[in-house]
């Protein structure tokens, strides 16, 4: 075991995975919003994420500093959640689940071609200059760049939530996750909160796109990848856990550096993908042993 | 269902389309076997997405791996496997007539039955998953495959492998059923024939029944007594036995096997069967097959003209299919001729019923 002989790279693989963790809790995050508001899963998750990694990466070859990237980020996704919703979603909100999945993966597709189209099809990275810090006698390197990224994302996660407790409009998101009709009748617009929580959860995947243009790399077709781990972290924290979203995605991130470590980094999407299928598998399992004693 | 009469034409015109399109069209007898095999795309999708309501984006890997089951199986009949592979393929080993004969029907055999026996276990595993956690495991387990093919060094890797050619008699490519084009052309439309039959046959009977019990509501269907789960298995089986053979054939057609764009393409096939089938009507024997027409002929007409937008465009027909059409093109023709489905229309009840309708 190469874990066992060199007990650094523990360490190592469990500060990186978390610090990774951290962003995909926060595209989780997003997720839960819209699905437990809307009743949708937004597959189209993991583009916004490299789309506004993508924007970032723009105003980096501007020559200005990724970091500044963040709130473009932010408002450009956040805009065109806005007016995606108000193009296509706001159509299969009432629908079957399986049609606003066929939806959301048709609006993926264009947006993955799109990227390719105006960003070219190879790997980019916006460097913001930031350091590394070593320990151990170098046997651990943390790039500072990472920290940042994992505490912005932790910021980001606790804005949102604060703002879902005070405004009036987090208020409204709440109740109309609750109960829709509910919160029409006591003069809730409905539309109007479905559109916003649209455009919230297209934000915060910018934000967090930023950070992983930062701290890793952007393509056009990586996008999946990022939905599927969202996907997985929401059923596993359970639908309206928020710290549980946290927990498990930076247990996620974790899990996912160990293996690369182990089984080397070539079967990383392999790995999450297969990992996805388990805890599906095992989840199924664990129910159907509850109705089990129902019987 | 469709009426007997109507189906009668259906099909006569679906076999005078079969016999009489390559003698007419020469030159596009490769968009005519694709479309045979789209065919059996949609219509075995359909299955588990129009009849039994489970939603997958995994059927591509059944097509995928019979793809390569079906190639490696023609190769190691002759030659070894990996020095195929290593040297390059068709460059330095050339098939005889006799080992490429046998060899191919040995290849579809199993490209047929070890998917079926994989979808068996496969099935049993993740049928028990509901509604759209199916569809999101199925979409990883398609992406998933094709990510591991990559990593598979006797089937070339990411390089990809070639498939062996039509055999060839003294420089000259063996005439046998008008040469290779005009034989795969014939195995797909024997392919597609067959699945028609199978799946007509299969839909008139009690399983057919369970299906749509199982769409209708599951717990219900389970609490009468049906062990829903072998239904679903067994329906997995079905659609991953025709899929397998889809793949071996295609193989042949196309020469040359990658994994990800060509084998495991859940970006192009895989949406292309599901959309096929939601643009003819979910559920229906014949909306797959009136899709994948459509489909195919949109597709080989007007994909010229979105050179380098291909995938926008499918993007933008998938939204606007789901969107505006979920109920396809069988359920626009029941809506506007419900005689042609044996329903007995009564103006008067019918109006009543739309008033109804309207009211609500």
């Amino acid at each position: 075991m190469i874990l066992l002989q060199a007990p650094f790279l523990n360490l190592q693989a469990l500060l990186d995975g978390v610090m990774v963790g951290s962003i995909f809790a926060l595209v989780a995050y997003g997720m839960a919003l819209v699905w437990g508001v809307m009743n949708i899963i937004n597959v189209a998750q993991g583009e916004y994420v490299i789309l506004g990694g993508y924007i970032t990466f723009g105003i980096y070859k501007l020559g200005v500093s990724p970091i500044y990237g963040m709130p473009f980020s932010f408002l450009f996704l956040f805009i065109l959640g806005y007016i995606l919703y108000r193009l296509i979603v706001f159509r299969v909100v009432d629908k079957d689940m399986f049609i606003s999945i066929l939806a959301t993966f048709g609006i993926s597709i264009m947006i993955q071609q799109f990227m390719n189209m105006f960003f070219g099809s190879q790997v980019e990275t916006a460097l913001t200059g930031l350091g590394t810090i070593f320990f151990f006698d170098g046997n651990i390197t943390i790039a500072l760049v990472k920290v940042f990224s994992f505490v912005i994302s932790i910021l980001g996660a606790i804005a949102v939530i604060y703002f879902m407790r005070v405004s009036k409009l987090g208020r409204a998101i709440r109740a109309t996750a609750q109960n829709p009709r509910a919160a029409r009748i006591l003069g809730v617009d409905t539309e109007k909160v479905y559109a916003y929580t649209y455009a919230i959860n297209a934000g915060l995947c910018g934000l967090a796109g930023s950070l992983v243009a930062m701290t890793y790399t952007l393509h056009p077709y990586i996008g999946l990848p990022y939905t599927v781990r969202s996907f997985m972290i929401v059923i596993i924290a359970g639908l309206g856990n928020i710290p549980g979203v946290l927990v498990s995605g930076l247990g996620l991130g974790a899990i996912e550096e160990f293996s690369a470590y182990l089984i080397g980094s070539e079967f990383r999407i392999g790995v999450i993908f297969s990992l996805l299928v388990i805890i599906l598998v095992y989840r199924s399992k664990k129910l159907a042993k509850k109705r089990e004693y129902l019987k | 269902m469709l009426s007997d009469k109507k189906e009668l034409s259906g099909i006569t015109l679906i076999i005078l389309f079969g016999v009489l399109s390559p003698i007419l069209f020469p030159n596009y007898r490769i968009q005519l076997s694709e479309l045979w095999i789209f065919m059996v795309f949609a219509s075995t999708w359909n299955i588990q997405g129009g009849k039994m309501g489970y939603n997958s984006f995994g059927n591509i890997i059944f097509f995928g791996l019979g793809m390569y089951l079906c190639a490696s199986t023609q190769i190691a009949y002759a030659f070894d496997l990996a020095e195929w592979t290593a040297a390059g393929g068709v460059k330095t080993f050339v098939h005889t007539a006799s080992q490429y004969f046998i060899g191919l029907p040995l290849g579809l055999i199993i490209a047929g039955l070890v998917p079926a026996l994989i979808a068996g276990f496969l099935g049993s595993l993740i049928l028990g998953l509901r509604g759209h956690y199916f569809a999101i495991c199925t979409l990883g387990i398609g992406i998933a495959a094709g990510e591991f093919a990559t990593s598979v060094s006797i089937w070339g890797g990411g390089q990809g492998m070639t498939v062996p050619v039509w055999p060839k008699v003294d420089g000259q490519d063996l005439d046998f059923l008008g040469g290779g084009m005009n034989f795969f052309y014939t195995l797909s439309f024997l392919l597609f024939v067959s699945t028609f039959f199978t799946l007509r046959w299969l839909f008139s009977t009690r399983f057919g029944l369970i299906l749509t019990a199982i769409r209708d509501n599951e717990d219900k269907a389970e609490a009468m007594g049906i062990p829903t789960m072998r239904y679903k298995v067994t329906g997995w089986v079905f659609s991953a036995f025709f899929m397998g053979i889809a793949g071996g054939i295609y193989g042949n057609i196309n020469g040359y096997i990658e994994p990800t764009e060509v084998a495991f393409a859940g970006a192009t096939f895989g949406v292309y069967m599901v959309l096929m089938t939601i643009l003819g009507g979910k559920g229906t024997l014949w909306g797959p097959i009136i899709g994948a027409l459509v489909f195919q002929v949109f597709k080989e007409f007007f994909w010229t003209f979105f050179l380098g937008w291909q995938l926008v465009a499918l993007g933008f027909l998938i939204i606007v299919i789901v969107v505006f059409f979920p109920e396809g093109i069988m359920g626009w023709l029941r809506q506007k001729k419900p005689a042609w489905f044996g329903e007995v229309v009564d103006s008067k009840a019918r109006l009543a019923q739309v008033k109804i309708n309207t009211n609500d």
